[in-house]
């Protein structure tokens, strides 16, 4: 659906245009369009509040010029986190089985 | 019965699997792209949250069509459900798929928690032998696969190229077609209303135990009331209690989903609160509307316990759409949970006492 989005301005992801080397890898991984490229080679946040956090563009930057705290975006995570006194982490559902994420999720500079 | 020389494991006597195809690294069992009826069944079972447990296929290197050293290598998880899903739109086309051990999770959830990862896609390669049964060296990954896998660490240890394929699986062959070309709209996820759709049913399953399980006390606590026991009070009130919780449920985990981006606010919270209010209403005048004796604390107890309820079920939702970060949610939730404890309380003591004394009408 265009336009669904979620509360804006709390998306952690940073981006930092001197380490970007223009290769557009995280253009092709993004699914929403948050990035978008310029007339120069480098990337530039076209869609902040598009971003869900999901961590796919910092893992394939190669130069770590992207950075988000990643996570799963799932209210029922975040209460079975609290509960269990762990990270967010999805218990149940079709085809998931419950397991935190990698710790290194985070890619900070 | 056919057994995959490179994983040690055979692949289940199933109908979608047929003969094998010789290669250097071994014999590899070729996969038809038509889905049966039980594959079909199977998904329609999961979707709704039951069926085996374990609805995988083994991980390792399967054929599609009539694949060479040339023909392109598509990755995907163990999951059944993705992996039919690849392979039902594949007329035609002559590929290998390598499947990875995502312990049954989807591609998207797998990639999330790292399971569908760099560490996998490189052990996977190594232990199939693929760089024996291809002459290039390219992977094409699905895009849902990218919050797990760094390419360029996979090609450091892998010696492999990963590509990111599209979203769905259906613009695949576009995408083939085209030398591996994506448009921008292959690279969106949406999340329209038969995405919303096919959702919510596995969502209604996991939450519709405990909703019945509380409508079921309201049945019961129908007997109790100011005068003593009353076994009509049961059916009269007890069972439009039941009514009421349910309808909040299905409020919130069925019409908040359907209508998501009609209803107000970003917040699922408060989109799920208005539907819940306004089934509650509705249906409080069905029941008790036209009811001696329903007084209007009675009306106020439900649509505040009848609007906590749809809001912390659509809350809930957010886990199934594929837009919201988890920023997002631990905001939406810092106000919204709190309200929806106060409002169930407040609720309940209203409830409480119009029902057990006479100092409400």
């Amino acid at each position: 659906m265009f336009g669904l989005r979620h509360i804006p301005g709390v998306t952690t992801l940073q981006l930092d245009t001197k380490l970007c080397s223009g290769c557009g890898m995280c253009l092709n991984v993004c699914p929403h369009g948050v990035l978008s490229g310029t007339d120069g080679r480098k990337v530039a946040v076209a869609n902040r509040d598009a971003c869900m956090e999901c961590g796919a563009c910092a893992r394939n930057c190669p130069t770590a010029a992207l950075s988000v705290r990643a996570g799963v975006g799932c209210a029922a995570a975040i209460i079975v986190g609290a509960l269990t006194g762990t990270e967010p982490t999805c218990g149940g559902g079709a085809g998931e089985i419950a397991q935190s994420p990698l710790p290194s999720t985070t890619r900070s500079r | 019965m056919v057994r995959t020389e490179m994983t040690g494991r055979t692949t289940s006597d199933a109908a979608w699997c047929f003969g094998t195809v010789s290669t250097p690294a071994g014999e590899v069992p070729r996969v038809g792209t038509k889905l049966s009826r039980a594959d079909v069944a199977g998904a329609w079972a999961r979707r709704w949250g039951f069926g085996r447990a374990d609805y995988t296929v083994p991980p390792g290197l399967y054929a599609i069509g009539a694949p060479t050293a040339e023909s392109v290598v598509l990755v995907s998880a163990n999951y059944k459900m993705s992996f039919d899903s690849l392979r039902g739109r594949l007329e035609g086309i002559d590929a290998w798929i390598l499947v990875l051990d995502t312990k049954g999770v989807n591609v998207w959830c797998a990639a999330g928690k790292g399971i569908f990862g760099t560490e996998e896609l490189v052990r996977r390669v190594e232990a199939t032998g693929l760089d024996r049964v291809v002459s290039h060296r390219c992977l094409v990954v699905p895009q849902l696969g990218a919050p797990g896998v760094s390419a360029h660490e996979v090609r450091k240890r892998s010696g492999f190229r990963v590509i990111y394929g599209p979203v769905r699986a259906a613009d695949l062959p576009r995408f083939l077609a085209s030398g591996m070309e994506a448009d921008a709209e292959m690279r969106r996820v949406r999340f329209g209303l038969c995405d919303r759709a096919a959702v919510v049913p596995v969502e209604v399953v996991q939450g519709g135990g405990y909703a019945v399980l509380i409508a079921a006390a309201f049945v019961l606590l129908g007997a109790f009331g100011e005068d003593g026991f009353s076994l009509d009070r049961v059916l009269a009130v007890g069972a439009a209690e039941a009514l009421l919780v349910l309808g909040a449920f299905l409020g919130g985990a069925v019409v908040t989903p359907l209508l998501l981006p009609f209803l107000p606010g970003r917040r699922f919270a408060l989109k799920g609160a208005l539907v819940g209010l306004l089934c509650t209403a509705g249906l409080w005048r069905l029941t008790f509307g036209k009811a001696a004796g329903s007084g209007v604390w009675s009306l106020v107890a439900w649509l505040l316990m009848g609007t906590a309820l749809a809001s912390f079920v659509a809350m809930n939702f957010t886990g199934a759409s594929t837009y919201t970060s988890l920023s997002g949610v631990r905001k939406e939730m810092r106000s919204a949970v709190p309200a929806q404890a106060v409002a169930v309380a407040a609720g309940l003591v209203l409830w409480g006492i119009a029902r057990f004394t006479g100092l409400l009408g």
